[in-house]
């Protein structure tokens, strides 16, 4: 790859930064909105016994998950926003540009990490002054990681969107069919495989659940309790995900006819 | 290779089907080095999808072109470094200010930073944005869109520009201002200008030479002086109580270069219209003809896409939004 290739990552990079610290609106939404979540449910039902979660701190079982939301919404946002270029017509001023689809994908996707990233830590850091217990330097490490895949499958997956949806009615209908369901039998708001009072059939359902992986690695990495999987076995299923939603986002966008 | 290509681009019978839809059909053409070239033709024409196959956006179905000497198929980057687009639909950041468009723009075609300032700076000045450069584009008017756009195909020095009908949407004043960007950029970059419109005076006041396209294929191209000569040097238009009869016995006449009966009006083309006027009268008297209306003028492209098509834009525009009800009548006329 040459030095040209790398000045249109970055500069794609560069221009998702920009966005995102301009339109401030969307930063503050973005942030209150799992704020809400983690302060405002989490502090409330923060004594409250769940059925088949172990110990008796609901705020430490909710902050993972309030973390990889955070991370989804933002990444998958950044995704179909692919959409929005193609509207106002800004796509083709990058798709008629002398370097490769790769390149333009390359930027786009770190960019989208990196913001969704941002909001990530400052879950992250709120869950800390919350008070919740951390597992270990390594864990800590591995929590990281865990953000990083999951945000770079999120715009994968946006971007398999951006390439299919015509519009953005579409995305409603899939975040509201898809995502909220895939969410709330992801274990993010509540245990799913070790609680008593769920369906079995729905227990079974959520091992086919990409988003439970995620959240069960950061809560096994992050707090180390109450993850059903080993988060190194997590880590491995999240990072195949990644591979695989990223490619496919990526070979759709490449198609894609302007 | 050795000497100047001097057609800068070139296609050979370029063609584009979408399902079934020939929207481009075996177009053969040539752009030559500096000029203003034009594509005149009414919506859906075929205009924009062969700005698209030349910048290499879509693949055309069947033919070749080549830009600088570069197939748009085989040598895409080659081409896409040559060339700058301005697209029918604006295509700016608008979220971003109007230098960081053109550094975006710039970076993405891989100039180096001192080059970026330099070349900013003298895109600015062309097209009087320099006052503006820090302003978020979402609160720039149409006009200063398409300027800055404009600014931006031309930052990578590139061979050929295309200016998808550059002035859309435009009120007269900022149309009339962009038309002298064009020409400035024209004579003082000698950049080729490859241009699509649908506006008759635009491509009279702009164009070197003029293609006038419809229904995806090429019917005539020349210098816009050729094509109003060929009409006549004046137009007579006039309408009359018997067009059958009156343009039957004026077709015999040697003196008039053309003659074209439409709906409700003749067309003559002739040399010294003011002159003709009597005779015309004269022949019309000797029928028993009245004639309602008569005038003479100088021919426009307006006249020229009458001739060569055989009905005027406007009407043509009707027909392309009801394309299955044109009568049957029309089409015979066409020939």
């Amino acid at each position: 790859m040459n030095t040209e290739e790398f000045q249109a990552i970055y500069i794609m990079w560069l221009r998702q930064m920009k966005r995102f610290i301009r339109s401030r609106s969307r930063l503050v939404a973005t942030i209150v909105q799992p704020l809400f979540f983690l302060v405002i449910l989490g502090s409330g039902l923060r004594s409250a016994v769940m059925p088949g979660m172990v110990g008796d701190d609901y705020l430490a079982f909710l902050a993972p998950g309030i973390i990889a939301m955070a991370i989804l919404f933002s990444s998958m946002f950044t995704g179909i926003s692919v959409l929005w270029d193609k509207q106002f017509g800004f796509l083709q001023e990058v798709l008629v540009a002398p370097v490769s689809r790769f390149s333009i994908i390359m930027g786009r996707t770190l960019g989208g990490a990196t913001t969704a990233l941002i909001q990530g830590f400052i879950i992250l850091f709120i869950a800390f002054s919350l008070g919740i217990p951390i597992a270990g330097i390594s864990g800590l490490l591995l929590t990281i990681a865990f953000m990083v895949l999951l945000s770079f499958t999120a715009v994968g997956f946006g971007l398999v969107l951006a390439s299919k949806l015509e519009n953005f009615q579409g995305f409603q209908i899939v975040m509201n069919l898809i995502i909220m369901p895939l969410l709330f039998i992801s274990s993010a708001f509540f245990p799913i495989a070790t609680n008593p009072d769920i369906p079995n059939i729905i227990a079974k359902l959520s091992f086919f659940n990409p988003l439970f992986y995620a959240v069960d690695g950061i809560r096994g990495s992050l707090t180390g309790i109450n993850n059903v999987v080993n988060p190194l076995i997590d880590f491995v299923i999240v990072l195949v995900i990644c591979i695989f939603m990223l490619g496919l986002g990526s070979y759709l966008f490449s198609k894609s006819e302007v | 290779m050795g000497d100047r290509i001097l057609e800068i681009i070139k296609t050979n019978n370029l063609t584009k089907k979408f399902n079934g839809f020939t929207a481009v059909d075996h177009i053969s053409f040539s752009v030559r080095e500096g000029e203003i070239f034009g594509f005149l033709g009414p919506n859906g024409a075929g205009k924009t999808t062969t700005i698209k196959m030349l910048t290499t956006l879509l693949y055309p179905t069947e033919g070749s072109a080549e830009l600088s000497g570069f197939d748009v198929i085989k040598k895409r980057d080659k081409v896409r470094k040559h060339i700058g687009v301005v697209f029918q639909e604006p295509a700016l950041d608008t979220e971003l200010t109007g230098r960081e468009n053109l550094d975006f723009h710039a970076r993405i075609y891989g100039l180096d930073k001192d080059n970026r300032k330099k070349r900013a700076a003298e895109v600015l000045k062309l097209v009087n944005l320099e006052g503006k450069k820090d302003v978020l584009v979402k609160k720039y008017s149409g006009g200063m869109k398409r300027r800055l756009e404009i600014a931006r195909g031309l930052m990578h020095y590139p061979t050929v520009l295309f200016l998808d009908e550059p002035t859309l949407g435009l009120d007269t004043q900022t149309r009339r201002a962009i038309w002298e960007y064009i020409k400035k950029m024209n004579k003082e970059e000698k950049t080729t200008i490859f241009l699509t419109t649908h506006y008759m005076d635009e491509a009279d006041y702009l164009c070197d030479r003029v293609g006038i396209i419809d229904h995806g294929k090429i019917l005539v191209i020349d210098s816009t002086t050729s094509l109003k000569n060929a009409v006549g040097n004046d137009v007579i238009t006039l309408s009359c109580s018997d067009l059958d009869e009156l343009g039957k016995r004026l077709g015999d006449e040697s003196w008039i270069k053309n003659i074209k009966q439409h709906d409700t009006f003749l067309t003559l083309g002739v040399k010294k219209g003011e002159e003709k006027i009597p005779v015309v009268f004269e022949i019309a008297r000797s029928l028993n003809i009245k004639i309602k209306s008569i005038s003479v003028r100088k021919p426009t492209l307006d006249d020229v896409f009458l001739h060569f098509t055989g009905r005027t834009m406007r009407g043509q525009e009707e027909r392309n939004t009801g394309r299955e009800s044109r009568p049957p009548i029309f089409r015979s006329r066409r020939r």
